[in-house]
């Protein structure tokens, strides 16, 4: 009975317990029952993997209304996927939120902090686990209101302009989706994606279709902040809470590169988004551009936060270049991409976070000989920044090889260049942290800092654990991105 | 003629959409700012709402000898996306409320220059 509500499940469990983190008021309560909901959340989510390997792709329709009038959860592989990679960073940075968040944020805060945490979690969640497209876009504004508050929490003043900045473009995105989706509607009446797949060809040849198309791209694309529409992210990582930059870098822009490949491969499907509105090109074309820029920007910043900021820009460039292949190597090293950077980033940002917690600062200068003081940290740093270059034997160096191996495979050999320069630049930016905290000789004011606590080194380091298991044991997830891939492009059995 | 006049709903809603984004990217004021986001949402109601007319359909509930209904899918969307509209303006106003306190001012140029002196 429980099994069968699932997919269900997974949204409603950490959408009701918010309110109730709301009403605990006691900060101690609230993180207590946001971890638990958490590890509750990954279980399900570890779950719902489970039975689509099992038994293929789960359709449940909301309170029994039959699809497509009702709201079908429809949860395939890519999306099972998703939902355990959302879980897995949720459950996994609660357990460290607890003395950072008590570090950067003001007391009468952090009630309110944990009950917007399981609010992203909630709409993060449902995006992955839903059938239906309007059902998408309120899902999405969820997690982004709830991210907009996230963000403004980050202890200093620019924390609020940069969550500002953020509302605005992600508003403009959210609307435009909107409107994408209305004329979706307006052409074949369902919102319903398999529905909508279905029925869209017939009335592909028509501008109205061609519009909604651009407007959906162009929405998803803020969402995701794919160059040139990434201008909101630099700050809003960079003057969040610790806790959040980890939890949303490694969850918020993923789940928008979900979107879109729902969006290109199931409702539009991939003879309309490729052959005939030849998006493959325009995104190639900007995931180039993201990877060389944004590398380039992030080689010159002194904040470590906001070079990994820019990092990630460019990391999302390659999860693009692989989709914009279209091909299923590409798609599958997409994906593939897109779960390791979820734990490369997520385990850096916490890295990140430690030092804050015991510095009060993620500036270049101020952690000259950093690595005497908090050896632990600065090792997982520097294991994290390996995966990022792509060091064979870690995570990072899996996903690189694939998405090598499918630009090849098409032929785009001038691409596998660009994948092997913009690493050597990867390295460059992560060498200065290293140089500044190994090699540089510490000030006095070093002698005090001591290295963090293990609440949180414990986390950070099952995230660094993560990246050297599948940089090892790359079959499992490998396998999982293919599958994601298969279904998304329709060779999969239904 | 009479095609383009037909459809002058849709003309409100283009102008309405470019009255708001204008004024999103080119108003320095923070407040002016959420204003046109708030135009710009309300552009989309009018198209959804638009696009529920059914020409000669009446409100749709059944009553005996009326065939011809409204489409009320598109008004409950718009239900749902206003209360969503309502909650990103309620919270940029919220974020603008702060931002003075930190800031002392709302326009952007000047918080740019705040800015860049720390």
């Amino acid at each position: 009975m429980l099994l069968s509500n699932l997919p269900a499940l997974q949204v409603v469990i950490p959408l009701v317990a918010a309110p109730v983190c709301l009403l605990l008021r006691n900060p101690r309560h609230a993180w207590a029952w946001s971890t638990v909901v958490s590890w509750l959340v990954l279980a399900m989510a570890l779950l719902l993997v489970q039975r689509v390997t099992a038994g293929g792709t789960l359709s449940y329709a909301i309170g029994a209304w039959a699809t497509p009038w009702g709201i079908e959860y429809r949860v395939d592989m890519a999306g099972a996927l998703m939902a355990l990679i959302i879980a897995a960073i949720g459950a996994i940075v609660m357990p460290y939120a607890w003395r950072s968040i008590q570090h950067e944020l003001h007391k009468t805060h952090t009630g309110l902090f944990y009950t917007c945490y399981l609010l992203c979690l909630t709409g993060l969640l449902g995006i992955v686990v839903t059938g239906d497209v309007f059902n998408l876009f309120v899902f999405l504004e969820i997690s982004s209101l709830s991210s907009y508050v996230l963000i403004s929490l980050g202890s200093t003043r620019r924390a609020l302009t940069a969550a500002y900045q953020y509302l605005v473009m992600g508003t403009i995105g959210a609307t435009f989706i909107l409107i994408g989706v209305g004329l979706l509607y307006m052409m074949t009446g369902t919102l319903n994606m398999m529905d909508l797949s279905q029925r869209l060809p017939e009335v592909a040849d028509t501008r109205t279709i061609r519009v909604a198309f651009a407007f959906v791209t162009v929405g998803v694309s803020i969402k995701l902040a794919l160059f040139p529409l990434h201008i909101w992210l630099p700050n809003a990582y960079t003057f969040a809470p610790s806790v959040v930059s980890a939890f949303i870098a490694a969850t918020a822009t993923k789940v928008g590169v979900y979107v879109l490949l729902r969006f290109f491969f199931t409702v539009f499907g991939i003879r309309f988004s490729f052959a005939a509105m030849h998006v493959g090109e325009i995104l190639m074309l900007l995931a180039v551009a993201a990877i060389l820029i944004a590398s380039l920007v992030a080689v010159f910043q002194d904040n470590v936060k906001r070079m990994l900021a820019y990092s990630s820009v460019a990391q999302i460039g390659y999860i693009i270049l692989g989709i914009s292949l279209a091909s299923t190597a590409g798609v599958s090293a997409g994906m593939l991409h897109l779960f390791n950077h979820a734990l490369i980033k997520g385990a850096l940002f916490l890295a990140m976070g430690c030092i804050f917690l015991r510095l009060g600062s993620v500036e270049l200068k101020d952690m000259h000989g950093l690595a005497r003081q908090m050896p632990w940290t600065m090792a997982a740093f520097v294991v994290g920044g390996l995966s990022l270059v792509g060091i064979p034997l870690t995570a990072g160096f899996i996903s690189k090889w694939y998405l090598v191996s499918a630009v090849l495979a098409d032929g785009y050999w001038p691409l596998a260049v660009l994948v092997l320069v913009s690493s050597l630049l990867a390295l460059m930016y992560i060498w200065r942290v290293v140089e500044a905290a190994y090699f540089n000789v510490p000030g006095a004011e070093m002698r005090k800092v001591k290295e963090a606590p293990a609440v949180m080194l414990i986390p950070t380091w099952l995230l660094i654990g993560a990246n050297l298991y599948f940089g090892v044991n790359a079959s499992l997830i490998a396998g999982l991105a293919q599958r994601g891939a298969d279904v998304l492009i329709g060779q999969a059995l239904p | 003629m009479t095609e383009l006049l037909g459809h002058y709903n849709y003309w409100i809603v283009i102008v309405l959409m470019m009255t708001g984004f204008y004024t999103v990217i080119a108003r320095p004021n923070l407040i002016k700012k959420i204003v046109g986001l708030f135009i710009f949402q309300t552009s989309v109601f009018i198209l959804f709402i638009s696009m529920a007319k059914v020409t000669g359909g009446t409100a749709p509930i059944i009553e005996a000898g009326i065939s011809v209904y409204s489409n009320p899918l598109p008004h409950v969307l718009i239900l749902t996306a206003i209360v969503v509209s309502l909650a990103t303006t309620a919270l940029g106003l919220a974020l603008v409320v702060r931002i003075r306190e930190a800031y002392g001012t709302i326009n952007e140029d000047d918080i740019h220059v705040q800015d860049e002196e720390d």
